[in-house]
């Protein structure tokens, strides 16, 4: 007796495993194995970690497509949702970049006003100073250094929480914990405490806040609490969120792009050399584009069938959408893999695309600017104090960059 | 050419008045797209074509 073997499951059997590794001495870009799929067609089967196998989407029209269709449901509760880890014991809660509308856009539009234009160039003149004084201090202190802990990680971390109202003193305790959340190879009951510890932090900090509400955006949500509009326990959900994005991606973006630098030096020329606002903001979009720090992909599910490139994607099946390999879609970017500031790159999907696309872009925007152009103009003779194959990257992390940089001048 | 943008779509990205500042602004309590000049001259055009491009919202449409 002959079976007729359905050429999905087929597909489903061969699928590789993700997320894929990257080639030894290639850093910046993004597995070879995912290069290879883009060039096969629009959707492959990729196997997760718990033996599912959702979709993945490579191509930098079809992500777009696929994450402006409302077919596509970001609900990380619902079956079929392609997981990163094992649901930790009891849940961790979700905030709103894992549920859909009207509930997403019902809470988002809480939190949205601080990250307007006009309010984040109004912290510009703020951010530099934070950017000088960590400079200044950098310079008075031990040579050679890290880069990473004395520089790219207080930039952000000191910007979001003057503007969440968290008292930077507390640092070292939201740091470590949000490190364990974001790492993929903690145990559920590893990243469940971090998470319980910074919800009981966030809580805490929220009690004070509604006692004593002040101006900064934590304050603005103990206000809807008081007001009913917002639970307690959402608004601290709210609070680790934003902290957590707010400093772990700008981190690694200053770290990871003065590396690539480094690696370019025609490039990292540019910067030192100009003032130019326009090539500034072109050399961030550039660099935001090349890095894709953010290399788990966009991860959603199916809530009705969608054809794309003739095939059916089913309800109910998960969906990975890679941005890293859209930002290097040859369709899109000539050159792809050229590291080239002065290329218009705004057009990438570093922050996603949708009605998810990240919430604090125009902050990081702006934080980004305000570091590349002012830490290798104001240390010229700054450069890597080791060689590259020595530096740890985080290959095991939801958002990619290094754990050490250490540098001299 | 003639714009016009869906403030319920809208999920204050920004990205649209940076593109194009003198067509687009943002609402005071939300960050809310606001539309500045409905029908912009041509000298604009190319930058309201890349604000409507960028708009990760698809809130904003363009009628030539």
């Amino acid at each position: 007796m002959t079976s007729t073997v359905n050429p999905v499951d087929e597909r489903a059997a061969r699928a590789p495993e993700f997320p894929m590794a990257r080639a030894a001495g290639c850093p910046f870009d993004p597995p070879p194995g995912l290069r290879g799929m883009q060039q096969e067609g629009p959707l492959a089967k990729v196997r997760l970690w718990d033996g599912s196998t959702p979709w993945l989407v490579t191509g930098y029209a079809d992500q777009r497509t696929l994450l402006g269709d409302p077919r596509v449901s970001a609900d990380i509760n619902r079956p079929g949702y392609p997981r990163q880890a094992p649901m930790p014991p009891g849940g961790t809660g979700v905030s709103f970049i894992l549920k859909d509308d009207p509930e997403h856009a019902r809470l988002r539009r809480m939190v949205t006003a601080p990250f307007a234009i006009k309010r984040v160039e109004a912290m510009r003149p703020g951010v530099q100073k934070i950017v000088d004084d960590l400079i200044d201090e950098l310079l008075a202190g031990p040579n050679p250094v890290d880069l990473v802990e004395a520089f790219a990680l207080p930039v952000p971390s000191l910007v979001i929480c003057q503007l969440l109202g968290v008292p930077y003193a507390d640092h070292d305790f939201f740091q470590e914990n949000s490190k364990v959340i974001i790492n993929r190879n903690v145990t559920p009951e590893q990243r469940s405490a971090a998470h319980g510890n910074l919800i009981g932090y966030l809580d805490d900090l929220m009690g004070e806040k509604i006692a004593h509400p002040v101006d900064d955006l934590l304050s603005g949500l103990a206000g809807r609490v008081t007001a009913g509009e917002l639970a307690r326990d959402e608004a601290a959900q709210m609070g680790v969120l934003l902290l957590i994005a707010g400093h772990e991606t700008t981190a690694n973006m200053i770290a990871l792009g003065t590396l690539a630098l480094f690696e370019h030096p025609d490039q990292l020329a540019l910067l030192r050399e100009t003032d130019d606002p326009k090539l500034i903001s072109s050399a961030v979009e550039e660099l935001l584009r090349y890095l894709h720090i953010t290399h788990s992909g966009r991860r959603r599910v199916a809530v009705a069938d969608i054809e794309i490139g003739g095939e059916v994607i089913r309800a109910g099946e998960g969906l990975i959408l890679a941005n890293d390999i859209a930002n290097r879609d040859p369709d899109v970017f000539a050159e792809p893999d050229r590291l080239d500031l002065r290329r218009d790159a705004r057009r990438h999907v570093a922050f996603g695309f949708g009605v998810h696309q990240c919430l604090g872009q125009p902050l990081a925007r702006m934080e980004l600017q305000v570091v590349y152009n002012t830490l290798y103009r104001r240390i010229p003779t700054l450069r890597p104090a080791t060689e590259l194959e020595r530096i740890p990257f985080k290959h095991d992390g939801s958002v990619y960059g290094v754990y050490e940089l250490p540098v001299t001048w | 050419m003639k714009v016009t943008v869906d403030q319920d779509k809208c999920v204050a990205s920004g990205q649209c008045v940076v593109a194009a500042m003198e067509v687009f602004d943002q609402r005071d309590e939300d960050g809310i797209v606001v539309l500045l000049t409905p029908e912009p001259p041509a000298e604009q055009a190319e930058d309201v074509r890349h604000a409507a491009a960028v708009c990760p919202a698809l809130a904003i449409e363009i009628q030539d």
